[in-house]
């Protein structure tokens, strides 16, 4: 499986040269072989995959179209609800939470064939690039054992990565799909704010939270946003847009383009093969005829602020819902009402997650709520303002996805530094934009680099054709 | 006590749940009285991943309700979440619109024994019930019924403008005409469809500033609410006078016990962390809305107040009763349709109508009888088809139950008899067995003849005609004179 392409496979589905079941088995025995070693799967969907697998085959076999990613195993966060599985967000409270409807996202892609196959580790409810927040242990880089595999969406990408599944989704607040396929060798998406539903992800912070789709090459990731895309009536932040194949521009290129690499990510601390990968990247860019330039973006690190301010304000709000009372962890050690919320608060919750909550809860409080909520509102705003400005000049912009090219399982890296790793990623969860981060180059030790490139809102095509562009000549 | 060294100043908070089809947030239905639960989903019951979609209908009738109240209809409002910890609250935020409301600086004119006056309307904003808690004390156990949540609710909240509690009950009772005659709610004080706050303070007559008020809640009918204003004032005045100060408060009334107990001191109020909704855009009221409103805007109380007094020549005194009770104007139109006979339409309905509405503890709205069976059964009694003794009967058998006047009467023999011959023959028995009566209308006596007419009807089981009856025991009775 390790070398074939959804596009493929579909194909190869169709004209019986695979069985549905047989690929199926085939990841069902991956994750079988090599989920003790790797933890990407929280829960697994087995015995109603191949269930599944035979209905689609059958159907198949009678001559119907079972849609474009018919028969294709796909893995998805645990935050993300499908009807009838538990959905936990990595944490212990909802460690027996059994979802009572589907996300829009999945029925999207059961509309279209797809088998889900289980649902992955992550950072406790999306808080956190490590996926070492979680309550279910940690998850391990399918690159190299002994690193980690990003955050929040970690065990997304190792299922990929370990060919557990063959695409994936996971979700992306400040950096949660990006970060990870950059992490693991894989092509991560951000999606415009408001492209894909969010009907059905557990909320983390509302005005940043978009489903992505991760996968081991550009085209498959095309495929898959294709599926999760467009409006929905149950998600009213979500976005008209057109129905667009994707799949047929990626191979476009990128001549007349103009690409713009902000001066300002160059900080001391970015690694210099990373810098090395951008730069490398810049070069393929315009030797295929696009016009790079550099660029200034003012003030970056006032970006991971104000996405931290307005994140956490919205998370304390958000997660107010698991206290207890209607379903999910109730501590058992109680006397009145309020006993039982702060309880169940204390054990139900890690401290990352309790940690954000009241950060969150402090920035929204009487008296703080105009200096940070309101001046983070502000913050962002200009932010959008000066990145809209360079969008009228340049159609994308390059950059880093991470500061480091890999961060060991036994490294204790302070949690403010964590935090301030997400320079690159943020701003497109601030402003809206999507982002993609894809595989180009490799460190001395061999572990994967990836590369961003950022487009104006609903510019997904551009932005794919790209990366398209730098995914054939990685390693040249 | 000395009261009118003191003023007070009332601002009302009031609650009106609006009667659209489905809940605010999502399409459950809003139907009151259900079994608890049924009328829940992912959205209204606070499911992880669910999101609020904004009902159309709600933002209409909130319009339009602004506008009655001569309000500034907002075209871009926002709604924010205000974030507090209760079981009836699924989400544990509530979504309102604290910053930018749907509706502002409005007024409505009351009449007080001043003359008139314009209370000022400060905002209407729009906001989703909670559920109910039911506690089971012997179990020591809480279930939660989450069908309220997610109903939708209005806030008007007035300026301190009134000056005693005869003034907030002429507002309220008007306002909730209002709200009824455009049907955004049935405004049910005992039901929890309109909930009123009542802040008051008081300050020496002299004096600029307003008082320090307190926050006066569980008021459940008009008459508690205006019992619980005049206690406030005087706890308030009598606290000042011993030379106390006011705490800003919130209180509970006890109706039973006629007195008022502290709920939440300052101390104690809540940091409610307002923040705008993100999973809401904002909401705009475009002017086809606004020209929807303005077309589809009804008669008010003394519009149609004139109409039935200019129009449909009934008594101003039924007039005004009827046009108390939205319901009762349309039952009262909708019969007329049908049965062009206004005034004896109106006299069935302030009449027997009040009579067993106020016996029944009854709304107008729970009135069983179609018009198409009362304006039956005014035909039949104009028609002398049954008397008005049976009639009486009929029509509350008709009020409670809707039955077919025609029908009724026909199954169980109710018919008037107007048969001579039949009738005569009763009285000449009547007067036969009853010599002392005959006597004494005939010594002069016309008491006697009440009697006479009663032992009449006995005889002919109540379905005589009474004029019948009269007219020929005179016949008879004077015969011998």
């Amino acid at each position: 499986m390790n070398r074939r392409t959804v596009l493929e496979t579909v194909k190869d589905i169709k004209s019986g040269k695979i069985r549905i079941k047989d690929l199926i088995q085939e990841c069902i025995e991956n994750i079988e072989k090599k989920d003790n070693t790797y933890n990407a799967f929280i829960s697994l969907n087995k015995e109603n995959a191949i269930d599944r697998a035979e209905k689609l085959q059958a159907r198949l076999d009678a001559g119907e179209d079972i849609g474009i990613l018919g028969g294709i195993p796909v893995a998805i966060k645990d935050n993300i609800l499908v009807e009838g599985l538990k959905t936990t967000c990595g944490s212990k409270m909802l460690e027996n939470y059994m979802a009572p409807y589907s996300a829009t996202v999945i029925n999207k892609l059961e509309e279209n064939g797809a088998i889900i196959i289980g649902k992955t580790n992550m950072d406790e409810f999306a808080m956190g690039s490590t996926t070492k927040t979680s309550y279910y242990g940690e998850t391990k880089n399918p690159v190299n054992i002994e690193y980690i595999p990003g955050g929040s969406s970690g065990g997304s990408a190792t299922a990929i990565g370990t060919d557990m599944c063959m695409v994936s989704l996971g979700s992306d607040t400040g950096g949660s799909v990006r970060q990870p396929a950059a992490f693991c060798g894989l092509v991560g998406l951000k999606p415009t704010y408001g492209m894909v539903s969010r009907y059905g992800l557990v909320a983390y912070a509302s005005s940043f939270d978009q489903i992505g789709p991760m996968g081991k090459t550009v085209e498959d990731v095309a495929l898959t946003l294709q599926v999760i895309m467009g409006c929905d009536s149950k998600d009213s932040t979500s976005q008209f847009n057109l129905e667009k194949d994707y799949l047929s521009t990626l191979s476009k290129g990128v001549k007349g383009l103009k690409v713009g690499i902000p001066r300002e990510f160059f900080t001391e601390d970015l690694e210099d093969s990373i810098k090395e990968s951008v730069i490398n990247a810049a070069k393929v860019l315009e030797d295929n005829g696009a016009i790079v330039e550099e660029i200034n973006v003012g003030n970056t690190e006032y970006a991971v602020m104000a996405y931290y301010i307005i994140a956490c304000a919205q998370a304390s709000s958000n997660l107010a819902r698991f206290d207890g009372v209607k379903y999910g962890y109730r501590s058992m050690n109680y006397e009145s009402l309020g006993e039982m919320y702060d309880n169940t608060w204390k054990e139900g919750f890690g401290e990352e997650v309790r940690k954000r909550i009241s950060l969150g809860e402090y920035v929204l409080s009487s008296g703080f709520y105009e200096e940070h909520y309101l001046k983070a509102l502000k913050v962002r705003r200009l932010i959008w303002e000066e990145y809209e400005k360079h969008f009228e000049k340049y159609d994308l912009i390059l950059s880093p996805v991470t500061k480091v090219s890999g961060i060991k399982l036994s490294d204790d890296v302070d949690s403010v530094k964590l935090y301030m790793d997400d320079l690159y990623t943020v701003s497109a969860n601030l402003c809206g934009y999507p982002a993609i981060s894809v595989p180009f180059g490799k460190n001395e030790c061999g572990l994967p680099i990836g590369v961003q490139i950022m487009g104006k809102s609903f510019s997904e095509e551009t932005i794919l054709r790209a990366a398209f562009l730098l995914e054939q000549r990685n390693g040249d | 006590m000395r009261m009118n060294e003191y003023k007070m100043d009332i601002g009302l908070e009031i609650h009106i749940e609006l009667s659209t089809d489905t809940k605010i947030f999502c399409k459950c239905s809003t139907q009151f009285g259900c079994e608890p639960n049924v009328n829940t989903c992912p959205v209204c019951t606070g499911m992880p991943g669910a999101l609020p979609v904004l009902n159309k209908q709600a933002v209409r009738y909130a319009a339009a309700v602004g506008d009655a109240l001569n309000c500034k209809i907002n075209t871009i409002s926002k709604f924010d979440r205000k974030n507090y910890y209760y079981p009836d609250n699924p989400q544990n935020y509530q979504i309102t619109q604290f910053y930018t409301p749907i509706c502002e600086n409005g007024y409505l004119e009351i009449d007080t024994i001043d003359g008139k006056k314009n209370i000022g309307i400060r905002e209407i904003h729009m906001e989703e019930d909670a559920g109910k808690l039911l506690h089971n004390d012997l179990k020591n156990v809480s279930f939660i019924d989450y069908n309220r949540a997610g109903v939708p609710l209005i806030e008007i909240v007035t300026m301190p403008d009134f000056s005693n509690g005869d003034e907030v009950t002429c507002f309220l009772e008007k306002l909730r005409l209002i709200i009824q005659y455009l049907q955004v709610s049935d405004c049910k004080l005992n039901e929890g469809s309109m909930r009123v706050d009542v802040n008051l303070s008081v300050r020496k007559k002299e004096c600029e500033e307003l008082g320090t008020r307190t926050e006066m809640k569980n008021l459940n009918s008009f008459r508690a609410i205006k019992r619980a204003i005049d206690n406030e004032a005087s706890r308030q005045i009598e606290v000042l006078k011993n030379g106390g100060i006011i705490d800003m408060e919130t209180r509970r009334w006890d109706d039973l016990k006629e007195e008022s107990f502290v709920m939440r001191s300052k101390e104690e109020a809540k940091d409610y962390r307002y923040f705008p909704e993100p999973d809401l855009p904002m909401v705009y009221v475009d002017d086809a809305m606004l020209k929807d409103i303005e077309l589809s805007k009804p008669q008010f109380r003394h519009e149609k107040n004139d109409y039935y007094i200019n129009e449909l020549k009934i008594p101003e005194y039924d007039a005004k009763l009827i046009t108390l009770d939205y319901d009762m104007t349309v039952l009262f139109e909708e019969t007329v349709k049908i049965c062009d006979k206004p005034k004896n339409i109106s006299n069935w309905l302030i009449g027997e109508a009040n009579r067993i509405l106020k016996e029944k503890e009854w709304d107008a709205c729970d009135i069983k009888m179609s018009p198409k069976n009362f304006a039956m059964f005014v035909n039949m009694v104009s028609e002398g088809i049954i008397n008005s003794n049976v009639a009486k009967v009929v029509f509350e058998k008709m009020f409670l139950e809707d039955i077919n006047p025609e029908k009724y009467v026909e199954e169980n023999g109710l018919k008037q008899n107007s048969d001579g011959e039949m009738i005569k023959k009763i009285v000449q028995d009547v007067i036969n067995d009853n010599e002392q009566s005959v006597r004494d209308y005939k010594a002069g006596k016309d008491k006697a003849i009440g009697y006479l007419v009663g032992q009449v009807m006995k005889k002919a089981a109540g379905k005589a005609n009474p004029k019948l009856v009269n007219e020929l025991l005179l016949e008879e009775l004077r015969k011998d004179m």
